[in-house]
């Protein structure tokens, strides 16, 4: 395989062909925002936050879904990413319902870190209070589409390492919303196995285990690592 | 020097960022030292607000006609607004009305539909303020100069934000312990 170098924030990168460039820069211990990013599922750029500038190319790219080059020098945390990975987390939390006063992820959520992280003090477009839905149908786990940012994480992990594509999008635009099933009732769909492994993967608190409250959605993040190696160590359910 | 004259209100919020700021303890007797608390609803009996306020910090959203009258009346009469908590940063709780489209829809709801013992909807015109069609953060109404999230900001933070503002400088608003939500 051949071995492609290049630049980001000035360092200099070796890495093998093929790789991303959210690859290469966390190996040079770059850390580059993410939010629909999950190890070991496919990457699909839906968030934006990861966008990055490479000399040359007159816009911005997201580092997830775009492969090194020979050459490239990429740069990863200007003033203008900075202020659009702002406005990216603000819009996101102006679209949905994010009360995180009274969510189950409050403290344990990747919305409410990066809004930290981006420095976000309020939201500089008006919140648009969309009218959604809660589907508490499942005996385990419930969804409350207020909360969810269509990451799509639920949708890659229940297909690509659960294997039983339970979940998917449905509608389009602003109607678009993550569905079980045929958009059914979650409980009544035969497929799911209640694995849990969308609960884990889930960035905010749409997907919560039932019989949580405000705040206690602790989502132990290391416990991740299981939705990558579940396949191998052939953990179905847990 | 004067002292700086310091305000507090109270729009649609659980009082809970108020609270928080009593939480101060003793640190309040250092800030009444250097402010005059010339309207609020914890520190002081003064019901109308006063004009050339320095610092004012505003809780809770905008959710009625009262809500919208006073913050106009205190951004015109104050130098450096503060949204001091998520009610009045995001309109957090408050807001979640805003589903329901409408202030009817929401007064139907809470008054007849769930009005266990003689359903009647409230109605006292110039006594009871009427509810807004929509509940919206403070900054949506009129220009802020600073926000303060948190639900409710702690003690600590209020007094992180507090202590620049006292000096006549703006305070650093970075990372977890200034600015999470919730």
């Amino acid at each position: 395989m051949s071995v492609k170098t290049l630049k980001i924030d000035g360092k200099e990168i070796a890495i093998e062909e093929g790789a991303t460039l959210l690859q290469a820069a966390k190996e040079a211990g770059i850390r580059i925002p993410t939010l629909c990013h999950l190890d070991g599922i496919t990457d699909i750029g839906a968030c934006r936050l990861c966008l990055v500038e490479i000399a040359g190319i007159n816009r911005l790219l997201p580092a997830c879904v775009t492969e090194v080059s020979e050459g490239m020098d990429v740069q990863t945390n200007t003033p203008k990413l900075k202020e659009y990975r702002k406005m990216i987390i603000e819009m996101l939390f102006a679209e949905g319902n994010h009360v995180c006063a009274v969510c189950v992820a409050n403290g344990n959520c990747e919305l409410q870190d990066l809004a930290i992280e981006m420095g976000m003090d309020h939201s500089r477009f008006p919140y648009r209070f969309p009218e959604r839905d809660v589907d508490v149908s499942h005996d385990e786990f419930g969804i409350d589409h207020n909360r969810c940012v269509l990451c799509t994480r639920c949708v890659r992990v229940c297909d690509e390492i659960e294997g039983a594509h339970v979940w998917d999008v449905g509608f389009r635009g602003a109607a678009a919303k993550v569905i079980t099933g045929l958009n059914q009732p979650w409980g009544t769909v035969d497929a799911c196995t209640s694995c849990g492994k969308c609960v884990e993967a889930c960035p905010t608190g749409a997907i919560f285990r039932k019989g949580a409250t405000v705040g206690e959605m602790d989502r132990d993040r290391s416990k991740l690592d299981f939705i990558v190696t579940a396949r191998e160590l052939k953990q179905w359910t847990r | 020097m004067d002292k700086i004259r310091f305000a507090t209100v109270w729009l649609a919020g659980c009082s809970g960022c108020h609270m928080s700021f009593l939480d101060l303890d003793e640190w309040l007797i250092d800030l009444a030292e250097k402010v005059d608390v010339v309207y609020s609803p914890v520190g002081s009996d003064i019901k109308e607000y006063p004009e050339d306020v320095d610092v004012c910090f505003v809780e809770g959203a905008i959710a009625n006609e009262e809500n919208l009258e006073l913050i106009l009346k205190v951004r015109e009469r104050t130098k450096f607004l503060v949204s001091f908590g998520d009610c009045a940063v995001t309109a957090n709780v408050p807001a979640m009305r805003n589903m329901l489209k409408g202030a009817d829809p929401v007064l139907r709801r809470c008054y007849l539909e769930l009005g266990d013992t003689t359903p009647q909807l409230p109605n006292f015109p110039g006594i009871v303020p009427e509810l807004l069609d929509k509940v919206r953060p403070v900054h949506e109404v009129i220009q802020v100069d600073m926000f303060l999230p948190g639900c409710p900001p702690s003690a600590p933070r209020i007094q992180a934000a507090l202590e620049p503002l006292l000096r006549g400088e703006k305070p650093v608003m970075e990372g977890r312990e200034m600015l999470k939500f919730g």
